[in-house]
């Protein structure tokens, strides 16, 4: 816990910059070196022509249109697994009976990943949209279930004493003691999910999809369009760190506190 | 007429589990400031958490002010050693108006109150801060307020500064029996720190080495207050309290002698 923001200190603001623009040309220089001298540039295009075509379908309107779709796919499977993962979280960390209940299936589902769900999501529900947010919400929903719980029975056994020293009743000890020690647990499960529903969603559109970053991945693939596939990669990248930063910021104005300032 | 009341306390944990304390007996007057001191694992702690109404005893019964013990209430409110009890989302401020929060007070009227504990302990200007953005020291300030805005009549202390350092614990220790000669709570201090028990308490219960252990002997502190604790009736009493308890933690070392 100490050492580390010890080494990030010991780097100056001013060095950080350059030293992560020292690393971001070198990548980029390795990437044309690469493209140029050492692998056909149709299996992988030089940086230049990845942004010409990236702008390309900026201005065709596909990339913004696949983007889109994929990222209303997250948007929707991710909402609803958070609204599910929660309380059953909560639940299960709460109360025995629940825990015993549902753990099993918890405990054997995490193991069998989304992508083994795609197949069965695509013959159930078809290939539009609801085979994509079924996919979306199963990856979502056991990695917040799952924080939940542990971070719900988990709250210091202090901390309930003395709100019951004060007088507490269940409700007042659930709103005001468990939920609020428990938002961390919470947040942290929803970022790791949201990362993963990138992975997720991908996957599903490379099976079976008319649009969606992975639709367009894989349909430039196949006609060895690999620039515009490159392009996806890069968007795919791009969008998920601005989801994480959106996601950050989110938090930061709406539950700094929870994160336990000191 | 007793205040708190022991009565025949046995305490196991589990219907099978080994008696940790047996026939546990003591009575505490209203107002006294009694502390109790005792090898380590002989159950003090355990004792606190019967009166606080945490663990309920195997036998026997507590009551106080004529009433049995049945769990945990606002007239009896614990102040542990770790700071954990404190919510860390909450500020210095927040915390002291929890207990007030609960009681339905109106939030202007309970702001004014924490804002008066805090002071009361020393620590204006510090409302607007998380826990872990206080030292130790401090965040055991902020549990006395805590414990303080409710004006309980009884209050549990369970070796509260014994993660401080020591002159920090000092000066805590002034400020605690400056705020029980105000408050006249009536407070049930562990420690096993025998210069803080004699520093602070009336009386001296100290306790037999567990398993199955009980009250050996009580001491009567007839210092007059404030307290020196160079002075040479200082340093006799704690002579003659050391005694007694020194011979039960010999008994603690010698049963771990025979164990090895």
């Amino acid at each position: 816990m100490e050492r580390w923001p010890r080494l990030r200190a010991s780097i100056p603001a001013s060095d950080t910059v350059r030293v992560s623009g020292v690393s971001l040309v070198g990548f980029v220089l390795l990437w044309q070196v690469a493209s140029t001298l050492w692998v056909p540039s149709i299996l992988l295009p030089t940086p230049v022509r990845t942004l010409l075509a990236l702008a390309a379908m900026l201005r065709e309107g596909v990339l913004p249109h696949d983007a889109g779709v994929s990222l209303s796919r997250i948007a929707i499977g991710f909402l609803i697994g958070t609204a599910v993962g929660v309380p059953l979280g909560l639940a299960m960390g709460l109360f025995r009976p629940v825990l015993v209940f549902f753990e099993p299936y918890v405990q054997f589902f995490r193991f069998v990943p989304p992508v083994a769900w795609i197949i069965p999501a695509i013959l159930w529900f078809g290939i539009g949209e609801t085979s994509k947010i079924f996919l979306i919400f199963y990856t979502t929903v056991f990695l917040v279930l799952l924080n939940t719980m542990v971070g719900v029975s988990a709250v210091p056994r202090n901390q309930i004493r003395s709100a019951r020293c004060f007088g507490a009743g269940p409700w007042q000890l659930f709103l005001w003691v468990s939920l609020p020690a428990t938002m961390p647990h919470v947040l942290t499960g929803m970022r790791i999910a949201m990362g993963n529903s990138f992975a997720a969603v991908v996957g599903a559109e490379f099976i079976a999809a008319q649009a969606g970053l992975g639709f367009l991945i894989i349909d430039s693939g196949t006609w060895l369009a690999t620039d515009r596939m490159f392009a996806g990669m890069l968007t795919l990248g791009l969008l998920g760190i601005l989801a994480d930063l959106l996601f950050r910021a989110v938090v930061a104005r709406c539950a700094a506190r929870y994160f336990f300032p000191s | 007429m007793a205040y708190i009341t022991f009565r025949g306390i046995d305490f196991r944990y589990g219907a099978q589990g080994p008696l940790i304390i047996r026939g546990f007996g003591l009575e505490m007057r209203r107002g006294e400031f009694f502390t109790l001191v005792g090898p380590s694992g002989c159950g003090k702690t355990t004792v606190l958490n019967i009166l606080a109404g945490f663990e309920a005893p195997s036998a026997g019964e507590v009551v106080v002010d004529g009433e049995p013990v049945r769990g945990p209430q606002r007239d009896r409110i614990v102040i542990f050693q770790e700071p954990d009890s404190l919510y860390p989302w909450l500020t210095a401020l927040e915390n002291v108006e929890f207990p007030l929060r609960v009681l339905g007070v109106s939030p202007s009227a309970r702001r004014t109150r924490a804002r008066e504990a805090l002071q009361l302990v020393g620590l204006h200007g510090h409302e607007g801060k998380h826990p872990g953005q206080l030292s130790g020291g401090m965040k055991q300030r902020v549990q006395l307020a805590r414990a303080l805005v409710l004006e309980a009549p009884v209050l549990l202390m369970d070796e509260p500064f014994g993660a401080l350092d020591a002159q920090t614990r000092i000066i805590l220790q002034e400020e605690l029996v400056q705020i029980a000669g105000r408050t006249r709570q009536t407070i049930l201090f562990i420690t096993h720190d025998l210069h803080e028990a004699i520093f602070l308490a009336d009386r001296i219960g100290v306790m037999t080495a567990g398993p199955d252990s009980a009250i050996k002997k009580i001491v009567e502190v007839e210092l007059p207050r404030p307290r020196v604790r160079g002075s040479a009736a200082f340093g006799e009493l704690y002579e003659r309290i050391h005694q007694i308890l020194s011979e039960e933690v010999r008994r603690v070392l010698r049963r771990e002698d025979s164990l090895l």
